[in-house]
């Protein structure tokens, strides 16, 4: 090997170091970027999914569980943010309520990442930013942008098939490490599979009436602007989409759990536990395939011109202008749908109320925005400090 | 079961590393050279479990 080799091999040599170390760096900080958690008044408890069953204990995905009131007579609610952490309005719904909501009557249990595995990754080749920030008085809060699926660090590699248990349908390899395609989970399955069978068991152990699954959708899906329910829920759900549309300032529809759409959680959950599921689904123009630029501003203003362009030619199946879809108004809409199902329910449950305080409504969140309900960690005694 | 082939795809993951790292050192094209770190770099952000 003459020299000229051997100093061109030493040049490329380096500059792969080079890139290595950056991009290892980036992935490494993204993966392990600490949110933090500020608890409200009205936590009394954070528990983690192992408590209900002791195969996820150890994992990645061995979520945490903020309860809001005491257990007493009333019903309880569980409410799961992040399932698609990619979808980043469920997350901060589920944030909001934790640091501010205060309960009557009732429990809440909030799961702000339930899929913590798929929060630390990005969509290969989806060029997604590795995490956004929200604005609030005391500085800016970041949040990392995660991902549909489980990372496959945690969950690797796929079957060539997924076979969902216990219907034995088929679905995409990829879809067994989709939180929202592996319910109702099982014991010794993969990891996704095991984090479901846990927030089931939870579901079973604590009386669980309602669970309420946070999601956001592309504008170019049918299924956007609406609560989906399993059949079980109908009169619920109806009941709370006309008070929606009536009092709280925005539309939205309802829509059936189809029988033959098999590991969702509108349909799962409702199948094998006494809880009734509710999905919704706010617009998310970021998801679109059509999409510009993927980046933070896209995440956060919902603005592009791309998908708008989409709708011109009748492409979208929920209207968007110049206004985009800001997450304020995602996030106000998921948090102003839960405040209104949890006053239907208690009203045609009153033997189970779960009646709530300091839900911030819709109107209320776009006029003072996500910041002003997220609080300082940095006031914050550590024994109310968590980091997700 | 589950636990095995993802210890066994690291085991390949590593087997893949060496050859492309071996091949690199090698070769005498410049082009050679280059494709082979390029295709290294995913391997080893497996490897080392960052990506």
């Amino acid at each position: 090997m003459n020299s000229t080799v051997k100093q061109r091999k030493w040049l490329f040599g380096l500059i792969f170091l080079v890139v290595f170390i950056l991009a290892g760096i980036s992935f490494y900080r993204s993966r392990h970027l600490p949110e933090p958690v500020v608890l409200g008044e009205g936590v009394t408890e954070v528990k983690r999914l192992s408590n209900y069953f002791s195969g996820i204990k150890g994992s990645i995905n061995d979520a945490r569980i903020y309860v809001l009131g005491q257990e007493t007579d009333g019903g309880s609610v569980l409410i799961l943010g992040g399932s698609h952490p990619e979808e980043p309005a469920g997350r901060l719904a589920a944030w909001i309520i934790i640091e501010n909501t205060r309960m009557k009557a009732g429990r809440i249990f909030v799961i702000p990442t339930a899929n913590p595995s798929a929060s630390t990754s990005t969509r290969p080749g989806g060029a997604y930013p590795p995490d956004y920030s929200i604005k609030t008085s005391w500085g800016e809060q970041k949040f990392r942008q995660g991902d549909r699926w489980s990372n496959p660090l945690d969950q690797w590699p796929d079957p060539e098939v997924y076979i969902h248990y216990p219907s034995r349908q088929q679905l995409a390899y990829m879809d067994i490490r989709n939180q929202n395609r592996t319910w109702p989970g099982r014991p010794d399955g993969l990891m996704t599979e095991k984090t479901c069978y846990a927030m089931t068991q939870l579901i079973r152990q604590e009386r669980i009436d309602l669970v309420i699954d946070l999601h956001e959708a592309e504008l170019q899906y049918p299924v956007i602007s609406t609560i989906v329910v399993h059949p079980k829920g109908q009169d619920l759900a109806a009941l709370a989409s006309m008070t929606i549309s009536a009092e709280e300032g925005f539309d939205i529809g309802v829509e059936y759990s189809p029988e033959a759409l098999r590991g969702l959680s509108h349909r799962e959950i409702g199948d094998w536990t006494e809880a009734i599921p509710l999905l919704m689904e706010t617009p998310e123009p970021f998801l679109d395939a059509t999409r510009g630029k993927t980046d933070r501003n896209l995440l956060l203003t919902g603005q592009d011109e791309f998908v708008m362009k989409a709708g011109k030619h009748g492409l979208l199946f929920e209207k968007l202008d110049e206004r985009g879809w800001p997450i304020d108004v995602r996030v106000g809409r998921h948090l102003s749908s839960i405040a209104v199902i949890l006053k239907t329910w208690s009203e045609l449950r009153p033997d189970r109320l779960i009646e709530a305080e300091e839900i911030p409504r819709y109107s209320e969140i776009v006029e003072k925005t996500i910041g002003f309900y997220l609080k300082n960690p940095a006031e914050t005694p550590a024994n109310r400090l968590f980091y997700e | 079961m589950a636990t095995l082939i993802t210890i066994l795809y690291y085991f390949m993951v590593t087997f893949f590393s060496i050859c492309f790292i071996y091949n690199f050192i090698k070769s005498k094209k410049w082009a050679e050279e280059l494709l082979y770190l390029i295709v290294l770099l995913p391997f080893l952000l497996r490897l080392f479990r960052l990506k």
